[in-house]
């Protein structure tokens, strides 16, 4: 008698546990994929240490060695120096540090922008074509009239950097709230959501993947525009792109190579932090999101 | 067989006027902007209680006719009178929001409603036990398969405790089967819970099972063509599929809806 209610949920969720299944066998398979992920990758660069071995000692006469030294001089006068490598630490920091805060203000006045165009069809037709613009604009035009403004200083290069991020994180957040699916939205209109509620437990939600993807973007030229800025304003502390700039001219290549092999250590972190942090706001329940290390 | 049947008194408290339609349009027309007409003249009357199903070919407007009867669009021509309380509505898809469980889609409703927190929990657990989703609670919409993700869709439209319920075509992509299990629970629900029910489909035997009144429209634009009644009560046995009855009538909203197509 009482058994009718709900009797029929347990035939119809049979696919559901099948589903179930290949999730437990993903945890459990999770280190031979590890190895399977990582494996190739380590094997690619040890391949062009390699050849830069090859290059430096049989390639280059002893009198052009200057120009590509061998792994192990980079390693000894760039990593182990702790003079040296300190030097680019702080250079590192230096960038990273406007790197950031030129992140966090275009993320904020991106977000900002995009969630008022997509309440009010006005403000995005008055400053959408404006906002096409400021990208088409080559950035390195503006770093002169912004530090002739601002002064050739750390607040120039954020300000830069600011800039130049600030349109991807737009474009992507507005396309995201634009893109709720309608039915969606009947279903919050039948309910008499107000808009308020629209905008925060259901377009924002709806937008949250294609936000990530503009984070993602944006904090790549974030890293770009401050290390490219560093050539142009070099007061205070030397960012890496001053020291790059710097090494450079005093062939010193041994230090030049460990410094941008530290650039490229600083963009990766800021790539795997904003996916890890992705992955753990939207991997649970947005199917076509990527782990940061490739798909699986 | 099923749990204790006949009208629960819920609906006749809810509704100040017992007697009468819960529904009735009253020479509705629609024409979208593009000019394309959907209705012309549609007249049709839901008594409170009721279970009617509206079939037809595609784009004769019977979700036009649920949208205009739920508010969603307006009609151009034409009265609507509405007289329900709590209106429950599920759409083709399970329209599950992905980013929520299975438990807080099923809130949603109830805290859109700003309903206290204690009320919402009691509705949520309620809709859960009567859709048989205990337990699943804490999953994720891509995980569920259509039927499971349907039963979550009509628990979140039962917390509402709606006294008319308008479904447009809601099992349409499932497959026959689960089909036919989420038929007789719907009816099960309805004995249980007594709303009066709108169910657009293009299942004739979907429509005839269900129902006590088949509509039949045709298209372009859109008219009510001809209404059977359905001579079966509730509750029923999912046997009546399978009798000379049902085949009977089914097989005259067959040959009606074989005209309209031409």
């Amino acid at each position: 008698m009482s058994t009718t209610i709900g009797s029929g949920a347990s035939e119809s969720d049979g696919t559901n546990t099948q589903n179930a299944v290949p999730v437990l066998g993903d945890i459990r398979q999770r280190r031979p994929r590890l190895i399977r992920r990582v494996g190739p990758p380590i094997i690619v660069v040890m391949c062009c240490v390699g050849i830069w071995y090859l290059v430096s000692y049989f390639g280059l006469s002893p009198q052009q060695r200057f120009l590509l030294p061998p792994p192990n001089q980079v390693v000894e006068q760039g990593f182990l120096n702790w003079q040296n490598f300190h030097q680019i630490l702080e250079a590192l920091r230096s960038t990273g540090t406007v790197a950031l805060i030129a992140f966090a203000f275009s993320s904020l006045i991106g977000m900002t922008f995009a969630i008022l165009m997509s309440e009010a069809n006005w403000i995005e037709r008055s400053f959408f074509p404006l906002a096409v613009a400021l990208q088409t604009l080559p950035f390195l035009a503006i770093v002169p009239l912004v530090g002739f403004w601002f002064g050739y200083d750390f607040q120039s290069r954020i300000i830069v950097a600011t800039i130049v991020s600030l349109f991807p994180i737009i474009t992507n957040t507005l396309f995201g709230l634009k893109s709720v699916e309608p039915a969606h939205a009947d279903l919050f209109r039948l309910h008499h959501a107000t808009r308020w509620i629209r905008l925060w437990r259901l377009k924002l939600p709806s937008a949250l993947p294609s936000i990530f993807s503009g984070l993602r973007i944006s904090a790549g030229l974030c890293v770009i525009a401050a290390i490219v800025t560093d050539f142009f304003i070099q007061s205070g502390t030397p960012g890496i792109g001053g020291l790059l700039d710097l090494f450079a001219s005093e062939l010193e290549s041994e230090r030049l190579i460990a410094a941008l092999i530290m650039t490229a250590l600083l963009g990766i972190v800021i790539y795997l932090v904003i996916s890890a942090v992705a992955h753990r706001v939207i991997g649970k329940w947005h199917s076509s999101y990527q782990r940061p290390l490739g798909d699986d | 067989m099923t749990a204790p049947v006949s009208q629960t008194n819920k609906a006749d408290i809810a509704a100040p006027h017992v007697a009468g339609p819960i529904l009735r349009f009253s020479n509705i027309a629609k024409t979208f902007r593009d000019g394309t007409a959907a209705l012309a003249d549609v007249t049709l009357e839901v008594q409170r209680g009721e279970f009617i199903a509206i079939v037809g070919p595609s784009g004769c407007g019977k979700s036009t006719l649920l949208r205009i009867a739920s508010g969603l669009s307006p009609a151009t021509r034409g009265q609507t009178e509405s007289s329900y309380t709590s209106l429950g509505y599920v759409f083709q898809d399970a329209t599950l929001l992905p980013w929520r469980t299975v438990g807080r889609n099923i809130e949603l409703l109830a805290t859109l409603q700003r309903r206290p927190k204690k009320e919402c929990e009691e509705l949520v657990r309620y809709a859960i036990e009567l859709v048989g989703l205990t337990g699943f609670e804490g999953h994720y919409p891509k995980t569920l398969s259509g039927g499971m993700a349907m039963r979550t869709s009509l628990a979140r439209a039962l917390t509402l405790k709606p006294d008319l319920f308008l479904f447009d075509e809601p099992f349409g992509s499932l497959d026959a089967i689960t089909r036919e299990r989420l038929n007789e629970e719907l009816l099960r629900l309805y004995a249980i819970e007594g709303f009066t029910g709108v169910f657009v489909t293009h299942s004739i035997s979907e429509a005839v099972y269900l129902s006590s009144r088949v509509v039949v429209m045709c298209g372009r634009p859109g008219r009510v063509v001809k209404e059977y009644s359905v001579p079966f009560g509730y509750p029923r046995s999912p046997d009546i599929r399978y009798g000379a009855d049902f085949a009977a009538i089914s097989r005259l909203v067959s040959e009606e809806l074989r005209e309209v197509y031409g």
